[in-house]
């Protein structure tokens, strides 16, 4: 017999160990998120993909699914507080789309539009973080970073090159370069590592592919992140 | 018996620390000016070059952030003056590119700009008092003042305008479905 669950008063099969994340992705229901991507351990760090479950909230990426849970998702109530979320990850970097080559490929803007964020509503932190531009093939714009850590689990796990981590803790939590220096150029990435193909905003970028496809005419312009699952990866974009 | 003539809302735009692409983009409505003109007349705005908000409009749309004390002082008197106020575009709603000088001191920035650039002979730092000092930083009108509805967008495009405006008219909350929210 299936095991069953209730996904916004819809019934979702699921297997034994899956999450409410992969087993709503499954069953073609969007769970808003950014930290979480489908081929990597889950982080449960950004709470976009809160849901309410038996009247509790938790985190759909990391929750196990069981047997008979009740699980509310798309909710006026449950998209409000991600749309805070939302507008407080954009006032705490500096997010200016319209000089952004991300833009329109971004996870953190479609995530805003899906959830029909206006305006940042809070006051703006205007951090001053300067860019690496040390490497030969990358830049790292520190100004958009989510702390999402897709690029610390890709390069950790994946490519076992261990270049990137969380520093800091609370509010002071910051991307950092593993090397001496801080610098990306003295580490050994590259353009084969998964780490350069997982940023779901604008702070690893590769050098010298400025706006290749028009504005207007990228993954997220075309359609809203919510008919497009699965997180896109890099190499699909070109 | 004629019915009364409904009274035309009263709106009033300005151009901040913007570029003036937001009010291009008002015009890129087209013909529909016609249908917005049988419901609104033009207060204080660049269109009518009028210089004051009358004291009783409807509907105060503001393009750009804010860059000086000028700034500050336009919207606090838009704010004054209009029951419902509208950030129009990514400058009035987040600082946009003005803002992306908001890492660099002040002083670093009039100095290159008046006396290390290249080319410059004999540069000197404007002073005359007739020009509004410019803020520390660049900040979007929300921080100053309180803000009803916001349009993203660099600029927005005038069929999202045109939406919010007749979301507006209509009593409706304005919303922005998809193909008109973006916010580059």
């Amino acid at each position: 017999m299936t095991q069953k669950f209730t996904l916004d008063g819809v019934l979702i099969p699921f297997e034994d160990g899956e999450t409410v994340m992969q087993a709503a992705t499954r069953a073609g229901k969007f769970i808003p998120h950014l930290c979480y991507h489908p081929e990597f351990k889950p982080h449960g760090s950004c709470k976009l993909c809160t849901v309410k479950v038996n009247g509790r909230q938790a985190a759909a990426c990391t929750l196990h699914v069981s047997s008979g849970m009740v699980v509310e998702n798309n909710t006026e109530e449950l998209n409000a507080e991600r749309r805070a979320l939302t507008q407080m990850l954009f006032v705490e970097g500096n997010h200016f789309c319209p000089s952004c080559e991300k833009s329109g490929n971004c996870q953190l803007q479609a995530t805003a539009y899906h959830l029909g964020m206006m305006s940042p509503h809070y006051d703006h932190f205007f951090p001053s973080r300067p860019v690496d531009a040390s490497h030969a093939d990358f830049f790292i714009d520190f100004n958009r970073c989510i702390l999402c850590s897709l690029c610390v689990r890709a390069s950790r796990d994946v490519d076992k090159k261990n270049i990137f981590a969380l520093s800091g803790r609370g509010i002071k939590t910051h991307l950092i370069v593993n090397a001496a220096s801080g610098r990306l150029a003295d580490t050994d990435f590259s353009l084969a590592d998964k780490a350069a193909q997982v940023c779901p905003v604008g702070v690893i970028l590769h050098k010298r592919q400025g706006f290749a496809v028009p504005i207007g005419e990228r993954t997220y312009d075309k359609a809203a992140i919510s008919a497009q699952h699965e997180p896109i990866a890099e190499e699909a974009l070109k | 018996m004629n019915s009364p003539v409904k009274k035309k809302l009263k709106v009033a735009t300005t151009s901040l620390a913007g570029c003036f692409g937001c009010h291009m983009s008002l015009l890129d409505i087209d013909e529909r000016l016609f249908t917005l003109l049988e419901h609104i007349e033009f207060d204080r705005s660049p269109l009518t070059d009028i210089k004051e908000v009358s004291p009783d409009c409807d509907i105060g749309i503001i393009e750009g952030g804010l860059c000086n004390a000028e700034n500050v002082h336009v919207l606090r008197e838009f704010r004054k003056h209009c029951k419902i106020l509208i950030a129009l575009g990514a400058c009035a709603v987040n600082g946009g590119l003005p803002a992306q000088r908001n890492h660099l001191p002040l002083t670093t920035i009039l100095e290159e700009v008046y006396h290390t650039s290249p080319g410059l002979a004999n540069g000197m730092i404007p002073n005359d008092p007739e020009l509004p000092l410019p803020l520390n930083q660049v900040h979007p009108i929300h921080e100053v003042v309180k803000i009803d509805y916001s349009i993203p967008g660099c600029p927005p495009s005038g069929d999202a305008i045109w939406k919010v405006l007749t979301d507006l008219l209509a009593g409706r909350e304005p919303t922005l479905d998809h193909d008109l929210m973006h916010y580059d």
